[in-house]
């Protein structure tokens, strides 16, 4: 009957998968500098976060922050032990992200039909069907693949999304190659009691020890739905320095939850990332100031009066 | 996530899409909850305590006229709200912001079902809060010596004296007494609190006569893991019935701070209407968790509040456009932008 946090065990360790680079630039409307991006990876690389989402290899007619990417895949300080992954849409991104140095990739599906159609023009079906020969690519150059997937607690056009749903598409990812499956609330109106509902049926499908979350803030719930994932077993979480990233579909509301806010919880946990805060910290401020905007991070918030 | 630039266009409206979608929903008992929550041992129904008039007010820059004042209160007395701290018997030397509480406490409508507790830092304030008509008071001790002095000038020990005095007053007038508890999980001036202090001065105020603690993680460097420790050093002094958290946002840990004590059983949770109230102790740096995020949180697990939170998303409307300033409520900032970015 007890689900209360005092039965529940947290992991000992934590992967933080930080996509500020990626994600949270991606979603910034003050397009940033080549040489920014690689001095903002290359700091990211001296806090001990283990593996960096570093840029998309997508056509720069639709995303142009991310036009540069062959030239922040070779301009950044590749350290030993950390990955660099990058987004790959298709074949072609992925041959070209290879041919620039990359070592792991991610593939993006998601867990509404409307979703799919409305941001890369084909069904769900359609796009695993993309991707398999990304796959297939992959494993020839034996290259890992990262899978996200999605919606998974929300859907900006179809609303609910089922948890069966994204247990389905989830499972037919991992079952195509991916080593993980990022669960993303693209909208950030997870609970922790969809959370809950949602890994409680996607765990039947997939090891946990496969699963991550990638939480938005946009409701303020990002960090109550982590806890509940790690309760649950979850290990790896994504994150976004300085909460880097808006949200396209809510003006002015905020995206990714802050990669210090994340590490802050699980320092009081006392779960092991290897990451260190103030360095963290540090990061945040330079890209904030070269966004000339202020962070999201109520961490950072908090410290600068310190 | 992916690449969405055309799709933007044909975005349903958000705030139409959410009512639709029941995110921002009415209580529970019409919506299919995600999970039932004696299934996760989650209680079924928490008391929401607003403190957005009280504490909240008192930690803005911008003093606030009576009217303005008076008229928040109305709203939030509309919500369903059970419980909102209204004023502080204070001197007005101390806290100008709370110099008008007569006339707040005088002004108010008093909705039946709604609690209207003020502070009261001793015997003093407490008459006259009486004599303003409230019916309920609430006193403020703290677990560090030096927070204690520094705040109110005295030690612990002589706090608790000030307080047994109101405590004794207020029980031969039948008058409910609430304790808070400052610094539960970290001092500003100590720095680490240990759970063992808060325990006894929660049990010295749960001693003489305070029906609730309400255990308030003052500068909110409070993580789950110290939660769930000071909670459970508490727990074996006061029954969980009589606890309530008083958790600030200062830190981002608010929400995953209130989860981890409604999972060990507190039912009682306090909270600010549009996240009001800075932190004195961190220049521009946020205070109190907000009403609303609090409320869509326990709604989408299902629990029962009884509040309306589009109701209180408007109180929070109110408030901030009066003081002119922008919300703290991540709810309220998500459902009240209109349209897209770019």
């Amino acid at each position: 009957r007890q689900v209360s946090c005092a039965a529940a065990a947290y992991p000992k360790r934590v992967k933080v998968v930080e996509v500020g680079p990626r994600d949270g630039l991606q979603n910034e409307k003050n397009v940033v500098p080549t040489a920014v991006k690689i001095d903002l990876i290359n700091m990211l690389s001296e806090t001990g976060l283990q593996v960096i989402e570093a840029t998309s290899f997508v056509s720069p007619k639709w995303v142009p922050q991310m036009a540069d990417h062959t030239e922040v895949m070779q301009g950044i300080n590749k350290l030993p032990g950390i990955s660099y992954p990058v987004l790959t849409p298709n074949l072609k991104g992925f041959q070209a992200a290879v041919a620039a140095g990359a070592k792991e990739v991610s593939i993006f599906g998601a867990a509404s039909e409307l979703f799919t159609k409305k941001n890369i023009n084909c069904s769900i079906e359609e796009s695993l069907e993309r991707f398999e020969e990304v796959m297939r690519a992959a494993r020839e150059a034996s290259i890992p693949v990262r899978g996200y997937v999605s919606c998974v607690l929300g859907c900006p056009y179809e609303g609910k999304i089922s948890a069966a749903k994204v247990a389905e598409v989830s499972k037919k990812m991992f079952s195509m190659g991916c080593y993980e499956i990022s669960l993303g609330d693209t909208i950030g109106v997870g609970t922790p009691g969809s959370m809950r509902e949602m890994l409680a049926a996607v765990v039947k499908e997939v090891p946990v020890g496969a699963l991550a979350v990638h939480c938005h803030d946009t409701y303020g719930q990002a960090l109550a739905n982590i806890l509940v994932a790690l309760q649950m077993g979850v290990s790896v979480v994504d994150a976004s320095v300085a909460g880097l990233g808006g949200c396209p579909y809510a003006r002015g509301a905020s995206g990714n939850v802050a990669t210090e806010d994340l590490v802050y919880m699980l320092n009081g946990l006392g779960i092991h990332t290897g990451v260190d805060l103030q360095k963290l910290m540090d990061t945040g401020t330079f890209i904030c100031n070269a966004l000339n905007r202020k962070t999201n991070s109520k961490v950072s918030q908090a410290s600068c009066r310190l | 996530m992916g690449t969405v630039p055309s799709a933007l266009k044909h975005c349903l409206s958000y705030q139409h899409l959410l009512k639709e979608q029941l995110w921002i929903a009415e209580p529970p008992a019409a919506a299919q909850p995600a999970q039932e929550p004696q299934a996760s041992g989650l209680p079924e129904y928490i008391k929401i305590v607003e403190v957005g008039p009280r504490d909240g007010l008192q930690n803005e820059k911008v003093i606030v006229p009576t009217d303005t004042k008076i008229e928040l209160i109305n709203q939030l007395s509309k919500t369903g709200l059970p419980a909102i701290e209204v004023t502080s018997f204070v001197s007005s030397k101390w806290v100008p912001q709370m110099a008008d509480h007569k006339e707040v406490m005088r002004g108010i409508e008093r909705h039946p079902g709604v609690q209207y507790p003020v502070l009261t830092p001793n015997l003093r304030g407490f008459n006259s809060a009486i004599a303003a008509g409230a019916t309920e008071v609430s006193v403020f001790g703290a677990a560090s010596e030096t927070f204690s002095k520094m705040n109110i000038n005295c030690s612990i020990e002589e706090s608790i004296e000030r307080f047994e005095e109101i405590t004794k007053s207020a029980r031969n007038m039948n008058i409910p007494v609430r304790g808070y508890v400052s610094c539960a999980l970290g001092c500003p001036y100590e720095g680490n609190i240990v759970p063992d202090k808060v325990a006894e001065v929660s049990k010295r105020l749960y001693s003489m006569g305070c029906y609730e603690i309400s255990l308030g993680d003052t500068i909110g460097v409070g993580t789950p893991g110290s939660m769930k420790k000071m909670l459970e050093a508490v727990m074996k002094e006061i029954p969980l019935s009589a606890l309530a958290v008083h958790c600030h946002d200062t830190y981002g840990q608010a929400l995953a701070n209130i989860l981890t004590a409604i999972q060990m059983g507190v039912a009682v949770v306090d909270s600010s209407v549009a996240g009001l109230g800075g932190c004195p102790y961190a220049k521009g740096a946020t205070g109190n968790v907000a009403t609303e995020d609090v409320i869509y949180m326990l709604n989408g697990l299902g629990i029962n509040t009884g509040v309306n939170l589009c109701a209180v998303m408007e109180a929070g409307n109110f408030i901030c456009t009066a003081l002119n300033k922008k919300t703290n409520s991540k709810v309220a900032q998500a459902s009240f932008s209109t349209g897209t970015t770019n």
